[in-house]
């Protein structure tokens, strides 16, 4: 009985116009050929880096102290190849991730627009957020399709070539950083479509997007540096305490970047020895014990900086639904 | 309920400009009504609102007794539009473009696939139903949009220009293709053009719509009384004898009858309708009668003198 009326309920959700709307978001995804150009490169990358980690992952494992806890898989995201010639995962991810991001947001609006299949939809009767909504949530099946097929991926590979299945926890903790890393390109996701809601040209938009990725990427640390240098005097006449605020200011303004906050996710969750985010003064240091932190500890260091990805996710996306509830339909 | 549309002093104004100015609108089932004027007149702001895609500044509008501004979605559920361009999702093969349509109207696949199919047939697309609709021609969009329009069983079908850049058979077939609708369906067709010739030749009721004002409305008879001088009657009378004769015997007889003489021809322009009289006092006064003829102002000569009036009513304004 139970059963039946899931299946029901399964069934009139599927027909319902939002579903109906999302699948046909997906559809177009993952026929059109900008994403599967992207999903190549993103799938080569991360084949590459994953070869090269797993070649080196025999010296790792046996320079690695044999009381210690091994998290040989979560050495495969993070470790780069001999001499370095290839990035880690991690890094291709995060490089990628919001590429892959501004790809499929920035023409979602301003297309059907151009197109005038946006006064097609409208005339249709569902409500007008339907069709954002379903573009945001079509979008980021798919996104979290790929990441989590690509932690599939690298979980297989990793079994057939060194032959140790993963541990428990550190199945939770690549799980969890793939959810973030998902969580990361719903961001870019949703800065994208503001700007198709925002710029009538798709190339205009994907141009913004590309330019605030590349701000955020490359030139806002320079930028922080830069800022925080130049307010500090001279390294010689600092007191240590000093030293130690500006450190803070440094690391508050870099916060502000949510490529910086990804990476302190990545860090802590990819590293259960890392324990704090902060400078540690020696006072705090003494008498911790120097062992790897479990994923609930981690966790709770990384929540700030996951909440703070959320909020610029969720306050790109409100901007732009908010716009677009307003614009008038005819251009 | 007779009146299927129902606007009342509708304005709608754009920071400065007036797009709609007090409209009021009555549009009975099963009629078609054209809405005629030049572009900008404010036609497709009317529709628009119409389908609760922009809301008025002031005024009421029902749809079936529904009001677009309040319930957009139940309006949606009724009225068919089919805009100018016609927007197709070019990747998308035409039947994907209408079931896609039927889904989003809370049809299953099932349903949606066999009401595309029997559309396509209808339209004369089945031969095309698999291709790419971004291949399509225009009048194949255009008339892809129609299906698209009707696949929600509308009752009411609202058109912006839908004849825009078909060529002039695709318009004729277009044409009747609507009126069949109206004849086989009971569908109310409130369209807008600015081609009177089209609307001319299926519409019931024609209202003449510039910069946001009804000027006239009514059957193409009753708008040529509105538009021309109430009440008078043109005749055309063309005898063998020199057109000055008879002009001068017909202003005798009755001193109401204005005359005017153009091209040998005597143009006659009396206030009650001619019964024969004119050409029994032209022919018992020894004329010989060639031809005489009622003339009659088509509504191309309306057209032009309202469209023009109307562009220097309009430039005083803005």
């Amino acid at each position: 009985m139970d059963r039946e009326k899931f299946s029901l309920f399964l069934q009139n959700t599927a027909n319902s116009p939002f579903w109906v709307l999302v699948q046909k978001e997906i559809r177009d995804h993952i026929t059109s050929i900008r994403f599967n150009i992207l999903m190549v490169i993103i799938l080569l990358t991360c084949i590459g880096s994953l070869y090269s980690a797993l070649t080196s992952i025999r010296d790792v494992a046996s320079n690695i102290d044999s009381s210690k806890e091994l998290f040989l898989y979560l050495k495969i995201f993070t470790i780069s190849g001999e001499n370095g010639a290839l990035p880690p995962f991690i890094t291709f991810i995060s490089l990628l991730g919001p590429l892959l991001g501004i790809a499929m947001g920035f023409d979602a609006i301003n297309s059907e627009k151009n197109n005038k299949t946006l006064l097609r939809i409208m005339s249709q009767p569902i409500p007008r957020d339907y069709l954002i909504l379903a573009k945001f949530t079509g979008s980021l099946f798919v996104i979290a399709f790929l990441v989590l097929m690509l932690g599939a991926l690298i979980f297989s590979l990793g079994i057939l070539i060194i032959g140790i299945p993963p541990t428990f926890e550190e199945f939770i903790r690549v799980f969890v950083y793939l959810m973030m890393i998902v969580l990361y390109i719903a961001f870019w996701l949703a800065l994208s479509i503001l700007f198709s809601i925002l710029f009538k040209q798709a190339a205009t938009s994907a141009l913004s997007g590309i330019a605030i990725w590349l701000f955020f990427s490359v030139f806002y640390s320079i930028i922080v540096n830069l800022i925080v240098t130049a307010a500090m005097p001279e390294d010689l006449f600092q007191a240590n305490q000093t030293q130690a605020m500006n450190q803070e200011k440094m690391t508050m303004y870099m916060r502000l970047s949510p490529n910086y906050l990804i990476s302190e996710i990545t860090t802590v969750l990819l590293n259960p020895g890392f324990r704090t985010l902060g400078p540690v003064t020696m006072e705090q240091a003494t008498g911790a014990i120097p062992s790897p932190l479990g994923i609930s500890e981690s966790l709770t260091i990384i929540w700030p900086q996951v909440f703070g990805i959320l909020a610029l996710c969720t306050v790109c996306f409100l901007i732009a639904y908010a716009i677009f509830m307003r614009q008038e339909i005819r251009s | 309920m007779s009146n299927v549309i129902q606007l009342s002093n509708v304005v709608k104004k754009y920071k400065e400009v007036t797009a709609v100015n007090h409209l009021s609108l009555k549009i009975k089932k099963g009629e078609i009504y054209g809405l005629l004027g030049p572009n900008g007149a404010g036609k497709s702001t009317t529709i628009f609102m119409l389908l609760g895609l922009t809301e008025p500044t002031n005024g009421e509008m029902f749809v079936e007794g529904v009001s677009p501004t309040v319930k957009p979605i139940e309006v949606k559920k009724r009225v068919g539009f089919l805009p100018d361009h016609v927007g197709v999702y070019e990747d998308l093969s035409g039947k994907e473009n209408l079931t896609l349509t039927a889904r989003l109207n809370g049809f299953s696949k099932l349903e949606s696939d066999y009401k595309a199919d029997e559309l396509l047939e209808q339209v004369g697309l089945s031969h095309a139903k698999e291709k790419k609709a971004g291949k399509y021609s225009r009048g194949m969009k255009q008339r892809l949009g129609l299906a698209d329009t009707l696949i929600k069983d509308p009752s009411v079908v609202i058109m912006d220009e839908p004849t825009l850049g078909i060529d002039p058979k695709g318009i004729q077939e277009f044409l009747e293709m609507i009126q069949r609708l109206r004849d086989e369906r009971n569908i109310t067709v409130l369209l807008s053009s600015h081609h009177l010739h089209q609307v001319q030749q299926i519409c019931d009721r024609v209202g003449i719509f510039v910069h946001g004002e009804l000027l006239a409305e009514g059957d193409i008879d009753s708008l040529q009384q509105q538009l021309l001088d109430k009440n008078s009657y043109q005749y055309e009378i063309e005898t063998k004898e020199s057109a000055d004769r008879v002009a001068k015997l017909l202003t005798s007889q009755d001193n109401k009858i204005q005359t005017t003489i153009y091209d040998g021809k005597v143009h006659v322009t009396t206030k009650k309708r001619d019964e024969g009289e004119l050409s029994k006092t032209i022919i018992d006064n020894g004329f010989h009668l060639l031809s005489f003829r009622k003339m009659s102002y088509g509504l191309d000569d309306i057209y032009q003198q309202y469209f023009q009036g109307g562009d220097t009513l309009g430039s005083g304004k803005i």
